[in-house]
């Protein structure tokens, strides 16, 4: 009897778990590591999903138990290490530990942009400037909006595009799901604070799945949200701590300076520190973003160029959850025949 | 004393080229504007005429500053021009001593060895002949390295060398060929009367033994001759003008003559004065990070010289004057480059729709500008500080935006920005304030130097430094390394380098970084450019950090708005502005108030 391929799965977020949980299903012997202390990655910071406002945690709950189950879990776990020996992987843990894999998937994921980086739009600067994750985690944990001398905002301001298709940081991609993003929170805080004014900076709006043009419409005829085209040049405070946004109408053709109460900003995706390290470790080829680039954008969207080295969801680009579940699955089966392939030439 | 027909194609050419030369002069001179004019007068008999002697002699002869930068390429403008100069000397003294109580013509010393074949028996006779020799050979070992730099420009240290036009190769190949022909000539008529120095005597007689002498001696003369001549000729349309024209550039300098905000005779005297040597090449940092190369000053100012404008030359050039510091002539490149790019034709008029207001009563203005404006942090922390001061300042652009009116001056609406500015000057001058403080060092340059203001104008770096000072705010020393960018403008833009250096040793522990002061990599972020895209800037932006971050220091500081956020996107350690440092090392205790309460505000000195 051979022993069983092993394959080590390096990230916890939805997309590593989802794999994991596939490939455990057709056989395969599964170490999943993650970094922090629990599985589950980004999405356990989202409140609710678009488009159509299911709860985050019902992910989740679905996904950690039957990884769990399924697959070796290490937590609080890096790699230090790879080396390649005779078609396997010797891998160093951050706990000391070593393993020996046949494959690996590279599902480290994204990191959101450091807002401070954009300066001139005040956050950490000005206290009620924002960013779109700390909305979500004051909605997911039932805290009222307000603002930071504890008032009801009468007016929020949503900024999109932060560090996306902004030449100046570098980022010249679009982050694909900030627009939604916005466009779903938008709603949420009309819904809460009925009376507020909700307006929403945007260079183009970019609601690409199934459904969200529906979210779109129905922000604007239910909601009331205000979308105004034109990118934020800069945020001022005025001496009530109330934000001055500067930027061009584009629709209008005229320079607007409004003030608002709270200021939100959707900063995009950037390649998470740890999808850095791996492509550097594994001399994975990146795209001009920055992300990791499989070896065919169309048929082989999983595969990369280093032998037995695999990627998957917001490491190769910004990603859905959708979109990285499927994605994920996908992954699973690029791994299968890649071993059903070379077992046939007998390695 | 002799003549021959082989001495003509000399002294036309000699003739020609001092005709023209004072023609050209003379024109100059004349065409100097009137303020310029008045320099000139109460500068030449003042101590700048003094001055302006001795650096012809270093700087035209000796070429000092190429030598500072390297070492062999000095050798090579030294040993041409020095060596020549000598040359001329010695031989004008040989000539006269040989003959005293005769007037000369020109052409006699140079062939001196052609019709004094014989000349012997005169007081240092065979020191004349070793001292011509040896300059001969110390010139020719000059046009060596010339030939080797042509060949391979990086044996001589420089990256690249200049692409040649054809006036100047014919002057370039004349140039080459005049000593290699003095010495076969020399050595020729040595030869046949088996006289002449070590060199030129045994090349004579080794010559002897090959070649029918008596038959070469009267061609190598007429080469020697013409090679001259033809150089004389080619000169003032090739870039050697710069040999002459330079002497004139350095008395004019002197006299405090510059170039201002339109061509005058002093640019173009500037423009001549460029020996096109590719100095300014190398430390150019859009050649170095960018590989962009085909903008630097010594194309600019070709094109300028030869009229063959160029736009898209003109406009990418990030305008960050590090070509200024390296230029051994002391050309001011970026303003010939901006009078350049003004020479473009506008059309249309701008209407500018800003309501002239008066500002209320405060001891200080700061001004944030609209690139501070950009960077809150910075402006925050310099309200932070200016209120543990005491100060009774008035934050005027706060609420509106307010243009200093250089992106106007910039764009070439020279009448639009003036408009500005008296507007601007009133609002400044309204309040009664008698200093005002800038973050941006751009404004800062403008308001210092265009506006013309009867107060105190400052750099926040300089306003931070007085505050020390002065003892109004106080500091305590971080534990923390920093590297200190001196922004463009304010570096060699205006001279401010010291004040920012001794305010982060008190807050922390300043680090050397690779280029300090006037050698600072502008960080790409440079207005002065609004042609070059993003890749290319960060490139640059790129090589800068390398050089800031060679000692490895936990903050990068600079003071400039615009290199903040230009370093912050593309930096992996913190860039911070030297107002926030400032601020966040602030010692707040009793004792600070106290003395601000004691403390009087001295009087203070007013720029005009
Ligand atoms: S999805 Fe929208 S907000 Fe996000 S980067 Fe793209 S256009 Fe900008
Ligand atoms: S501008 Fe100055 S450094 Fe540049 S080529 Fe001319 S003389 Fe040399
Ligand atoms: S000003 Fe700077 S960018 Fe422009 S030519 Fe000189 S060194 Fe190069």
């Amino acid at each position: 009897m051979h022993t069983r391929k092993h394959i080590l799965v390096i990230g916890g977020g939805v997309a590593g778990m989802e794999s994991a949980i596939h490939l455990c299903d057709m056989g395969y012997e599964v170490t999943l590591i993650e970094k922090q202390d629990q599985l589950g990655g980004h999405v356990l910071k989202w409140d609710f999903l678009f488009p159509d406002h299911r709860p985050a945690y019902e992910i989740t709950n679905e996904l950690c138990p039957a990884v769990e189950e399924k697959a070796t879990i290490k937590l609080q776990t890096e790699v230090k290490n790879i080396v390649r020996q005779n078609g396997h992987f010797e891998v160093a843990l951050s706990d000391g530990e070593k393993l020996t894999a046949d494959a690996l998937l590279v599902a480290t994921g994204f990191d959101l942009f450091d807002a401070h980086k954009k300066e001139e739009y005040g956050y950490g600067i000005y206290d009620n400037v924002i960013t779109a994750a700390e909305l979500e985690e004051r909605f997911q944990n039932k805290i009222p909006i307000r603002t930071a001398a504890g008032k009801k905002p009468a007016r929020v301001g949503f900024v999109h595009c932060v560090g996306s298709r902004d030449e100046k940081v570098g980022n010249e991609y679009c982050s694909k799901v900030c627009c939604v993003t916005a466009v779903k929170q938008a709603m949420r805080v009309r819904e809460s604070l009925p009376g507020c004014e909700v307006f929403c900076f945007y260079m183009d709006l970019r609601m690409f799945g199934r459904y969200f043009e529906d979210l779109y419409r129905e922000a604007q005829e239910k909601w009331g949200v205000q979308f105004i085209r034109g990118r934020l040049s800069e945020a001022a405070e005025d001496i009530d701590q109330r934000i001055i946004v500067k930027l061009e109408d584009t629709l209008a053709g005229r320079p607007l300076r409004m003030a608002v109460d709270l200021l939100v900003l959707l900063t995009g995706f950037v390649p998470s520190e740890g999808t850095r390290r791996m492509a550097t470790m594994l001399n994975l080829p990146l795209g001009n973003d920055r992300f990791i680039k499989p070896s065919d954008e169309h048929l082989r969207r999983n595969l990369t160029p280093v032998p037995g080295v695999f990627v998957t969801g917001a490491s190769a680009g910004p990603r859905s959850i959708s979109e990285s579940i499927s994605d994920a699955r996908a992954a699973a089966l690029e791994i299968a025949a890649w071993f059903n392939n070379s077992s046939q030439h007998a390695i | 004393m002799g003549f021959d027909l082989f001495v003509i194609p000399f002294t036309a050419g000699l003739a020609f080229l001092l005709v023209w030369f004072l023609y050209k002069t003379v024109e100059w001179l004349s065409h100097l504007n009137r303020v310029d004019r008045t320099m000139l007068r109460r500068g030449v008999i003042s101590s700048k005429t003094v001055r302006s002697v001795k650096e012809v002699i270093l700087e035209s002869l000796l070429h000092r500053k190429i030598f500072r930068t390297n070492p062999l390429l000095g050798y090579m403008h030294m040993s041409l021009a020095f060596g020549w100069f000598l040359l001329i000397v010695a031989g004008n003294v040989e000539a006269m001593i040989f003959k005293p109580a005769t007037i000369h013509p020109p052409y006699y010393p140079i062939f001196f060895r052609f019709f004094e074949p014989e000349a012997a028996g005169f007081p240092g006779a065979k020191a004349f002949e070793f001292i011509m020799d040896f300059l001969l050979v110390f010139i020719l070992s000059g046009v060596a390295l010339a030939l080797f730099k042509r060949i391979r420009s990086r044996a001589l240290g420089m990256k690249k060398t200049t692409r040649l036009l054809w006036y100047d190769r014919l002057a370039l190949y004349s140039l080459w060929c005049i000593f290699p022909f003095r010495l076969l000539a020399e050595s020729i008529t040595s030869g046949i009367y088996q006289t002449g120095g070590i060199v030129t005597g045994s090349l004579g007689n080794i010559l002897a033994g090959l070649i029918p002498l008596q038959s070469f001696e009267y061609p190598a003369w007429w080469a020697y001759s013409l090679a001259l001549g033809l150089f004389f000729v080619a000169l003032p349309f090739s870039r050697y003008m710069h040999i002459p024209t330079e002497v004139v550039l350095i008395f004019l300098r002197n006299y405090g003559i510059h170039t201002r905000n339109s061509y005058s005779s002093y640019s173009e005297i500037e423009v001549y004065s460029c020996s096109r040597c590719g100095i300014c090449i190398d430390p150019c940092p859009m050649s170095e990070a960018a590989g962009i190369q085909n903008i630097q000053s010594v194309y600019m100012i070709r094109n300028i010289r030869y009229k063959t404008p160029d736009e898209e030359v003109n406009d990418n050039c990030l305008m960050c004057g590090r070509c200024n510091i390296a230029c051994p002539v002391g050309i001011v490149t970026t303003d010939l480059r901006a009078i350049a790019r003004n020479e473009r034709h506008l059309s249309g008029n701008l209407h500018l729709t800003i309501p002239a207001t008066s500002s209320p009563h405060h001891d200080v203005i700061y001004f944030a500008g609209c690139m501070g404006q950009l960077t809150p942090a910075v402006t925050q922390s310099m309200e932070t500080i200016l209120q543990q001061a005491g100060e009774d300042y008035l934050f005027l652009d706060k609420e509106e935006s307010i243009c200093c009116g250089r992106p106007l001056a910039l764009a070439g609406r020279i009448a639009e920005a003036k408009q500005l500015m008296e507007i601007n000057r009133d609002k400044i001058l309204s309040s009664g304030a008698r200093t005002l403080v800038t973050s941006c060092p751009i404004c800062y340059k403008v308001f210092r130097e265009d506006y013309h203001l009867p107060i105190n104008v400052m750099h926040h770096t300089q306003y931070l430094h007085r505050l020390l000072m002065q003892g109004r705010i106080r500091l305590r020393s971080q534990n923390i390394s920093l590297a200190y960018h001196d922004p463009c403008e304010l570096g060699r833009g205006s001279g401010i380098y010291e004040e920012p250096r001794q305010i982060l040793r008190l807050a922390g522990n300043l680090l050397p970084t690779a280029s300090e002061k006037e050698k600072s990599i502008c960080c790409g972020g440079s207005l002065g450019n609004t042609v070059l895209n993003q890749k290319k800037r960060h490139a640059i932006t790129e090589y800068s950090l390398e050089s800031l971050t060679i000692n490895n220091p936990d903050t990068i500081v600079t003071s400039c708005p615009l290199c903040k956020k230009t370093f912050a996107q593309r930096s992996d350690r913190p860039v911070l502005d030297i107002a926030e440092v400032v601020k966040s090392a602030i010692f707040r205790d009793k004792d600070n108030i106290r003395i601000r309460e004691n403390y009087q505000i001295p009087a203070e000195e007013f720029s005009s």
